[in-house]
């Protein structure tokens, strides 16, 4: 029996495969948008991969520098190299902020590093150009992202750093690339102010007479001198030592340093159950619009591709044609129509990922399930046509 | 451009059975008695056929005319087992089909053995070939695909179209692709062909020349034949005709004029 699909296929094949690929741009959005969570996903599991943590120590009762405001003294890292297990714990801070690139402006994470090198919780693990942060002073390292080059100068706040090193890689969980500072530069960004609030801030200090007592010399100078640093951090990154249990350190560290620490797998959770949960459900709702969307043009396609063959159905049918053939037809012009568009979908998504801003990742594993998906869908959109096909009369061949 | 002419002498075809072995010739053909049809119920009901009699032989080409809403269409249909009748017997090539209730629940592959239809436009899958076209039947009642295609290429050689075998519908006159519609309606050698106003959109000499290469092919293949058509210009071929009038037939002779 020869292929009735096939052959009308083949009859059609510039309308068939314009169709295809008209849908393969619906597809290829939908395969795009599922590249986007996971390119999501993705971007929070480097950016605890980058960290170089197993323990991340953050301020009681808040869910870490990712998720939420934490603020920590910076001496606690000295109590915690102590403890059991810990083999290296080191300071942080994590500021998201535009930075300055000549006259123009970028969005960055400014992220607060101790000077050290690769080994270092918080540092970047590798560089693919430069060297890292080797003063304590106005030097960055940057992600390749950024598009900045080595030698070049940016600003932060009212300092300048030069870019000594460029990391791949290292961003944001919302995908902002990172730029990473020394410390003590990064703490006193975060508070810093223009030299006008300042002098606003000293006066207001020394017009409060709680300040200004008699028989205590230097308590306002003392104020005004704490006003203008910044001794808070937002997290400690603590690696343990080889074959230590995370979970036995965490809970000596919450026992008896009273602060809020969190494993791997609980930083995992944050990430993906809270910080990009509310985006992920945003996708998959978009997801599902796109699917019905989809399903709704392949049925439309098909029952119009269908109507158009109704003389010729009632031809197949009155001449002795089973239902079954029929339905096979529109079946097969259905997937073969689908699989067009899944070929047409996968490669523009492909071709068009590394355009986007953030990362998109097509994962060959979504890939399979979408396939599976645009079939099922092309499979029930076939269902209306076929439906139809079957319900028509063979007397309609027949004249009168 | 013209169509060819066909020699319209009655010899069979080299190579082509006349008769399907093993079946009386006598009693194949077309049986009709006391056929009736009823739309509707009740007050409303309207009587398409009151009480049908026609016999068809084996190898006869008989025209059915009427005029419009006189139940033509409704006859050709309860032939072509596309609607029930009400009532009354049918009997196709030796096999009783209808008597107060369908013979059998196959319609199906009643239509696809033992029925032939051609029709007013020739209706050709347009997305195959002029062979597949004709090759889809046998195919459909499971010869295999090398064996469909032979049989329908012996069909188109005899109907002077073979050397457009591998064309598309499209590409065809209107006459090669009635001559194809023909050529389909008879490639399973059925007992009976219903044709439909079948040189409608034809001009006189490839009307003729349709309405020839029917009486050749039913007296080739001894397969009866009854034409449904309004074309004054070939109701003076027909040997015999049907009239059907207020929903009952009326024998008539016919001319039985030469073609050539």
């Amino acid at each position: 029996m020869i292929s009735l699909a096939g052959r009308d296929i083949l009859h059609a094949s510039g309308r068939f495969i314009l169709t295809g690929m008209g849908l393969g741009l619906l597809i290829g959005v939908t395969l795009s948008m599922a590249g986007i969570y996971r390119g999501m996903v993705d971007d929070a599991q480097v950016l605890l991969d980058n960290s170089g943590a197993d323990l991340w120590v953050v301020q009681k009762d808040t869910l870490g520098p990712y998720a939420e405001a934490s603020s920590l003294n910076d001496d606690l890292y000295r109590g915690i190299l102590g403890m059991p297990g810990v083999a290296r714990a080191a300071n942080v801070t994590y500021l998201t902020m535009q930075v300055g690139r000549g006259t123009e402006d970028l969005r960055a994470m400014v992220v607060g590093v101790v000077p050290g090198g690769p080994g270092e919780p918080g540092q970047p693990g590798f560089l693919v150009a430069g060297r890292h942060i080797t003063r304590g002073h106005f030097e960055a390292v940057a992600d390749v992202a950024t598009g900045l080059g080595l030698g070049e100068h940016i600003r932060i706040r009212r300092n300048l750093y030069t870019v000594v090193g460029l990391s791949r890689r290292t961003v944001s969980s919302g995908g902002d690339p990172m730029v990473f500072i020394p410390l003590h530069d990064a703490q006193e960004a975060q508070f810093l102010k223009d030299n006008d609030a300042i002098v606003h801030q000293r006066r207001r200090t020394a017009e409060n007479p709680a300040f200004d007592r008699p028989g205590v010399p230097g308590l306002l100078e003392a104020v005004i001198a704490s006003q203008g640093i910044n001794p808070y951090v937002n997290a400690v990154l603590v690696r343990l030592e080889p074959g230590a249990d995370p979970q036995a350190v965490a809970g000596e560290i919450r026992r008896w340093k009273r602060l809020q620490v969190y494993t791997r797998a609980e930083m995992e959770e944050i990430l993906q159950a809270k910080l990009i949960a509310t985006s992920a459900r945003q996708i998959a709702m978009f997801l599902a619009i796109l699917a019905v969307v989809s399903a709704a043009i392949v049925a439309f396609i098909i029952y119009t591709m269908t109507m158009g063959k109704i003389r010729e159905i009632a031809v197949l049918k009155l001449i002795g044609t089973r239902d079954r053939t029929i339905a096979g037809m529109i079946l097969q012009q259905a997937v073969g129509l689908g699989l067009i568009g899944f070929v047409v979908g996968k490669t523009v998504a492909t071709l068009w990922a590394p355009i986007f801003p953030k990362y998109v990742l097509l994962l060959p594993g979504d890939a399979l399930r979408g396939l599976a998906i645009v079939v099922t869908i092309c499979v029930l959109a076939s269902l209306v046509a076929i439906r139809a096909a079957l319900r028509v009369d063979p007397a309609e061949a027949i004249g009168g | 451009m013209a169509e060819p002419r066909h020699d319209l002498s009655q010899e069979p075809h080299p190579g082509l059975p006349s008769t399907a072995p093993g079946v009386d010739a006598s009693h194949r053909g077309i049986h009709i008695s006391g056929l009736r049809k009823r739309y509707g119920s009740g007050e409303t009901a309207v009587d398409a056929l009151k009480g049908v009699e026609m016999q068809v032989a084996p190898g006869e080409v008989v025209g059915l005319i009427g005029p419009s809403g006189s139940g033509k269409s409704t006859l050709l249909k309860c032939l072509g087992a596309v609607i029930e009748p009400s009532a009354g017997r049918m009997t196709l090539g030796g096999e009783s089909i209808y008597d107060d209730g369908w013979r059998t629940r196959d319609l199906r592959a009643l239509r696809r053995d033992k029925i032939g239809f051609v029709f007013q436009a020739p209706y050709l899958i347009p997305f195959l070939d002029v062979l597949d076209n004709v090759a889809l039947l046998p195919m459909l009642a499971g010869r295999p695909n090398p064996e469909a295609r032979r049989r329908a290429l012996e069909l188109l050689d005899v109907l002077d179209v073979s050397h457009r075998a591998q064309a598309m519908p499209t590409q065809l006159s209107g006459g090669e692709q009635q001559r194809v519609a023909i050529a389909r309606a008879l490639v399973n050698r059925p007992p009976v062909v219903l044709a439909d106003e079948p040189t409608a959109p034809l001009d006189s000499e490839r009307a003729l020349g349709v309405i020839g290469i029917l009486n050749r092919m039913a007296s080739q293949y001894r397969t009866a034949v009854i034409v449904v058509t309004h074309d004054e210009k070939i109701i003076p071929s027909f040997r015999r005709l049907y009239q059907i009038r207020d929903g009952r037939t009326h024998e008539e002779a016919g001319e039985g004029r030469s073609l050539r």
